[in-house]
């Protein structure tokens, strides 16, 4: 298995609070990993050293084969997007190229047909000469995701997907997800840890440092031991694979 | 007989003016759309009030205004943008303490300067009825400089406004482009208080944009309605404030108001009659 990515004894903070410390940890080709862990408790700082928003501290990232920012495609949190800003939807999908391109150079009708199948293929072609105060959230975040996309990554990194975007979709996310990991590596932030251990192959617990869980398959008392503790989301009836009962029946 | 519109270009006070409300269309037009855009207009407003620093330091030192009041601006902009990255406080903060500090040095300075400052008020209220051939070069250069910089660059200006940590994740100039503009914000406002002066070039860079804003909303589109609008609001201006005897860029600022409100209410109009027709169609 090829690897991708290597963190090694990274740490990492802003200002001078260090949230994450001695972070030893790899992504291979075709990983699936969720990342889950308490609010602060460093998931977003895990993800701006990947994307190489900010330099570590301490300890060495290493990309392999990357050449420029294409290796990584990534979804950001909605929160931090102006949902007012006068962009077309195209445009937005577009900027998913902005690393391949030289400055000067313009983009293709090639470049916009590359757009075009990406959103037909996300259901959402009728909204490419919309602009993002004229969208839903669920419909913005279809178009990150074809953002992130369009320049066909070799790791693709997806920060708490599942906010804005409504039932149906979120089955169809998953369904995508799954396709996709075919041919790139997949990372995902989410605190609907219930949901996402259905798809994701192995789990990383991001809390202060990160513990990484080889299955999709965690205890309680593991969690415990990683020092991950979760706010759990209960679905009623539906089955939580993820966070196995411990069995208490001990002879 | 000579007809009332093409008589007042006889002038040629009145043809400068209308090549000024030209050039400044196209730098204020496209520039203010990027400072709406962006949610710049505090930073703008807190940029052109302290210029007037460097405007009272003109006069104390004998020097052209606009010189001082160049040099103070771009200070200014970096200064706001520098201290709250830097630093503890917040932009708007910086913005507030900026804006009044060189307001303040502005008064010291002409206070200091002995004799009477004859044009103080051309530079607080503007009138584009006294723009110099001199004043028209540099606002051309500018304007010529303002479209080339957004039509060879638009995307890359577009997605770092966009979405400032994304571009960044893609190794693009971040910074260096946001200084860029910065400073093309602050030499735009400075060129333009002759014509708007410092108290209502704001206006300029932001009822035009608003407007255009009502009936388009890609970027793109906003800056050339806003070209376009802000040349007809001039025009109107400068021709009732001819005729009615009254002050230019006042009556300039008025007409953009007007313009906007009658957009708006037109387009809320608009959108009634679209409602009430799918209403009819859906029963």
């Amino acid at each position: 298995m090829t690897k991708l990515l290597q963190l090694t004894n990274v740490s990492a903070g802003y200002d001078r609070e260090v949230v994450l410390r001695d972070v030893n940890f790899a992504v291979n080709e075709r990983d699936f990993i969720g990342v889950i862990g308490p609010n602060g408790g460093g998931k977003t700082t895990l993800i701006k050293i990947i994307l190489n928003l900010l330099n570590p501290l301490q300890g060495t990232v290493e990309r392999f084969g990357a050449t420029n920012g294409s290796f990584t495609g990534y979804l950001p949190q909605q929160s931090h997007i102006d949902k007012k800003f006068p962009i077309r939807v195209l445009d937005i999908v577009l900027s998913g190229l902005m690393s391949e391109k030289n400055r000067f150079e313009r983009y293709s009708v090639a470049d916009k047909q590359k757009v075009m199948d990406l959103l037909r293929r996300m259901g959402i072609e009728n909204l490419a000469l919309r602009t993002t105060s004229e969208l839903s959230g669920g419909q913005l975040q279809r178009v990150f995701i074809s953002r992130a996309l369009i320049a066909s990554p070799k790791l693709l990194i997806l920060d708490e997907p599942n906010t804005y975007v409504d039932n149906r979709f979120e089955s169809d996310l998953y369904e995508l997800l799954s396709e996709l990991n075919k041919n790139m590596a997949i990372m995902i932030v989410s605190h609907d840890v219930g949901t996402i251990s259905y798809f994701v192959k192995t789990i990383a617990c991001v809390n202060r440092t990160l513990h990484y869980h080889l299955s999709n398959v965690i205890t309680e008392e593991q969690l415990t031991a990683y020092n991950c503790p979760l706010q759990i989301i209960t679905h009623g009836d539906v089955p939580h694979t993820v966070l196995q009962k411990h069995d208490h029946h001990h002879d | 007989m000579i007809d009332p519109i093409s008589g007042i270009f006889a002038y040629s006070f009145l043809r400068h003016a209308t090549e000024a409300a030209f050039l400044s269309s196209i730098s204020c037009g496209i520039i203010g759309a990027y400072i709406v855009a962006r949610r710049m207009v505090f930073i703008s407003g807190g940029i052109t009030h302290a210029s007037f620093g460097g405007i009272g330091l003109g006069y104390f030192l004998g020097l052209n205004p606009l010189l001082g009041a160049a040099f103070f601006s771009i200070l200014t902009a970096l200064g706001i943008r520098l201290a709250s990255k830097r630093s503890e406080i917040r932009e708007d903060s910086a913005i507030g303490i900026l804006w009044s500090l060189g307001m303040a040095i502005g008064i010291i300075f002409i206070f200091l300067t002995p004799g009477y400052a004859p044009n103080l008020m051309t530079y607080l209220f503007g009138s584009i009825l006294t723009v110099t051939p001199i004043d028209l070069y540099l606002m051309a250069g500018l304007a010529v400089f303002t479209l080339l910089l957004f039509t060879v660059f638009y995307r890359t200006i577009l997605f770092i406004s966009f979405d400032e940590e994304y571009a960044r994740s893609h190794n693009a100039p971040v910074e260096t482009v946001n200084y860029l503009l910065l400073a093309l914000v602050a030499l735009v406002i400075v060129l333009h208080i002759r014509v708007a002066g410092i108290i209502l070039v704001i206006s300029y860079l932001t009822i035009p944009q608003t407007t255009a804003n009502i009936f388009v909303s890609d970027l793109k589109k906003i800056m050339f309605l806003s070209v376009i609008i802000s040349f007809l609001g001039s025009m109107s201006g400068l021709i009732i404030s001819y005729y009615l005897n009254i002050p230019s860029g006042a009556t300039i600022i008025f007409v953009f108001v007007l313009i906007f409100l009658v957009a708006r209410l037109f387009k809320s109009l608009q959108t009634r009659g679209h409602m009430q027709r799918s209403l009819q169609d859906g029963a």
